[in-house]
């Protein structure tokens, strides 16, 4: 089977993950990729693509189904879990780490199976690290907006200066071993219960 | 994978005790009512009192639960009974060798079939069929009909290739005459979606536990046919399985696991819980159905038709106290005898063997010391509801 040849298909929900397995693949050499989104009809799609390896998302309740289809179908080729050869348990590890699963035609060329999944796992990693800094970000635009919050709470009522308000908040933290974001939420509460 | 955690919004007001350091026990389950002996361990206090931090994780399918317990993201899982078996025979996956060293519950399946099915069983029968004898001989000349008519075959879901599911739904189809790879069509389905594919119109039945098939009937969609319990009487169906190296170097946490399930099953099995554990268990982080739904599958009164009409079930789900937690090498073989029958593995001597090595009846008896029981392997009367006699002895 020549490398253009491969086809794969990526079952995962989440769009934005799997364009950028599509994109690594596609970098890759690998052009005939496709991605299931509903899988209602998973075994039709499959039968469709006749893909030679599949990657599936591990939080998809599909993957029962495939084990299924794999274990009886007489429509699709017979892949088998990426984890069958015991030598490639540190693959297994870190696939299933990523959160990432693959299933594979039998005869498929071992280095190349090996090289489709390690992208795979890399772009998942890739992409909860993209996830977790996102997540990072929002919570300190949400945190900054609190702290401006209590900072206008205090110049309006102590008629402070920013500069001073944000002092007195970043001494109170500091004294209390409390987090800057905490303190303005407890001027906030004060402020809301005290009218 | 989500990590049932005291920030879950529900914890209940008898949490355990802070974890400190008691050693951590990981264990993944899926959301089904036979879930209930690890989540009553934990939420009860009994994994606690035993000195350890349970923590349990809900899983999404079969395979992640597998694959977690292999790369050792957990300990220990609630587990489809014929899955260690598999996992030890390495069918479509790698070898693992896993132990299953106590029965998590008996029976909590039942299948259940669409309603235009259902129609047509009564009309083939001549009246409703009742039990799985009638319902099966029923299924099966409708099944037939369909096939003669040039109709689709009938589709029926289940939960995994290596389930109790697969093998009694295959049992009841051949039991009524027909080839269940042949008359019709069997496909996997996640528990928590055998609802909405019946409504689809995607499958004419299912098997799968409780508390599924219940809402397909509390749903106007779905007849309740039989149980698992009266397909294969007193049987396992979910069993509490452990790598078995993490077994063999952890003998003091497996074995606190043990008596710390024992005392969550006797919680289980007394009829004055019931009402606080289909609470529990309704919760989102556990099963996340309607308590009532749950409370069904507990008394084994379940509602078979959308119209009303209620049958007992006495058996239908066993947290079993008479000693039926410990695994029994009968029941193990009886699964690697229909992976045989299916041809899911070709080789009898190995699946009976990774049946023998799976069951660990001995890690059962040293943890609550009790006598190792004997193996009951010559035919059991009325085991199997079409009376085939199942002996063990020369497997």
């Amino acid at each position: 089977m020549s490398e253009q040849s491969i086809s794969v298909a990526i079952i995962d929900p989440n769009a934005v993950r799997a364009a950028i397995l599509i994109e690594g693949l596609n970098a890759a050499g690998i052009s005939r990729v496709s991605v299931i989104e509903e899988t209602a009809n998973l075994l039709r799609r499959l039968v469709q693509l006749e893909p030679d390896v599949v990657i599936i998302d591990l939080e998809s309740p599909s993957r029962d189904v495939l084990e299924q289809m794999f274990q009886v179908s007489r429509v699709v080729q017979r892949p088998v879990a990426m984890f069958v050869d015991q030598s490639d348990s540190a693959m297994i590890q870190a696939a299933v780490d990523a959160g990432v699963s693959a299933y594979v035609v039998d005869g498929l060329k071992k280095e190349r199976v090996k090289s489709i999944v390690d992208m795979a796992i890399s772009r998942f990693n890739a992409f909860a690290r993209l996830q977790k800094e996102l997540d990072h970000a929002k919570n300190e635009l949400a945190d900054r907006k609190v702290i401006d919050k209590a900072k206008g709470i205090l110049m309006k009522s102590r008629g402070f200066s920013e500069e001073e308000a944000y002092a007195l908040l970043r001494k109170t933290a500091m004294n209390q071993k409390a987090r800057l974001v905490d303190i303005a939420r407890s001027v906030i509460t004060a402020a809301e219960l005290l009218g | 994978m989500n990590t049932v955690t005291t920030d879950d919004g529900h914890q209940p007001q008898d949490s355990p005790p802070e974890a400190g350091d008691r050693p951590t026990v990981r264990a993944g389950f899926m959301p089904l009512i036979d879930a209930a002996v690890l989540i009553v361990a934990r939420e009860r206090g009994f994994a606690a009192a035993e000195g350890l931090d349970l923590v349990l994780a809900r899983e999404t399918s079969w395979a992640n639960i597998r694959d977690r317990l292999l790369v050792g993201h957990f300990d220990v899982a609630h587990m489809l009974a014929p899955m260690p078996i598999a996992a030890k025979l390495g069918i479509g996956h790698v070898r693992m060798p896993m132990i299953a060293p106590y029965v998590l519950a008996l029976g909590g399946n039942s299948i259940a079939v669409s309603q235009p099915v259902w129609e047509a069983m009564c009309l083939a029968h001549g009246d409703e069929p009742a039990g799985p004898g009638d319902t099966s001989r029923a299924v099966a000349a409708v099944a037939r009909s369909r096939r003669a008519a040039g109709a689709e075959p009938l589709t029926f879901a289940m939960t995994y290739p290596f389930s109790g599911h697969n093998y009694e739904l295959r049992y009841w189809l051949a039991a009524g005459g027909l080839d269940p790879d042949v008359d019709v069509r069997l496909v996997v389905i996640p528990p928590p979606y055998m609802v909405d594919a019946m409504v689809a119109g995607q499958i004419d039945g299912m098997c799968v536990g409780a508390p599924w098939p219940s809402l397909a009937v509390e749903n106007g969609i779905g007849r309740t046919v039989t149980t698992k319990a009266e397909i294969w009487k007193a049987s396992p169906d979910k069993v509490l399985a452990a790598r078995a190296a993490w077994a063999e170097t952890h003998p003091r946490l497996i074995d606190a696991l043990i008596r710390a399930c024992e005392a969550a099953t006797r919680w289980c099995a007394d009829p004055a819980h019931h009402l606080d554990l289909a609470d529990l268990l309704a919760r989102p982080a556990y099963v996340g159905v309607p308590a009532e739904i749950i409370h069904r599958a507990l008394t084994g009164r379940l509602k078979v038709a959308a119209s009303g009409q209620w049958v007992d079930f006495p058996d239908y789900l066993q947290f079993p106290t008479d000693g039926g937690t410990a695994p029994a090498t009968r029941h193990a073989l009886w699964f690697a005898a229909q992976m045989l029958r299916w041809g899911q593995v070709p080789n009898a001597a190995e699946a009976y063997a990774a049946a023998h090595a799976v069951t660990r009846p001995d890690i059962w008896a040293r943890a609550l010391g009790r006598e190792l029981p004997v193996p009951r392997l010559a035919p059991v009367d009325g085991e199997f509801f079409d009376g085939t006699a199942f002996d063990a002895r020369d497997l």
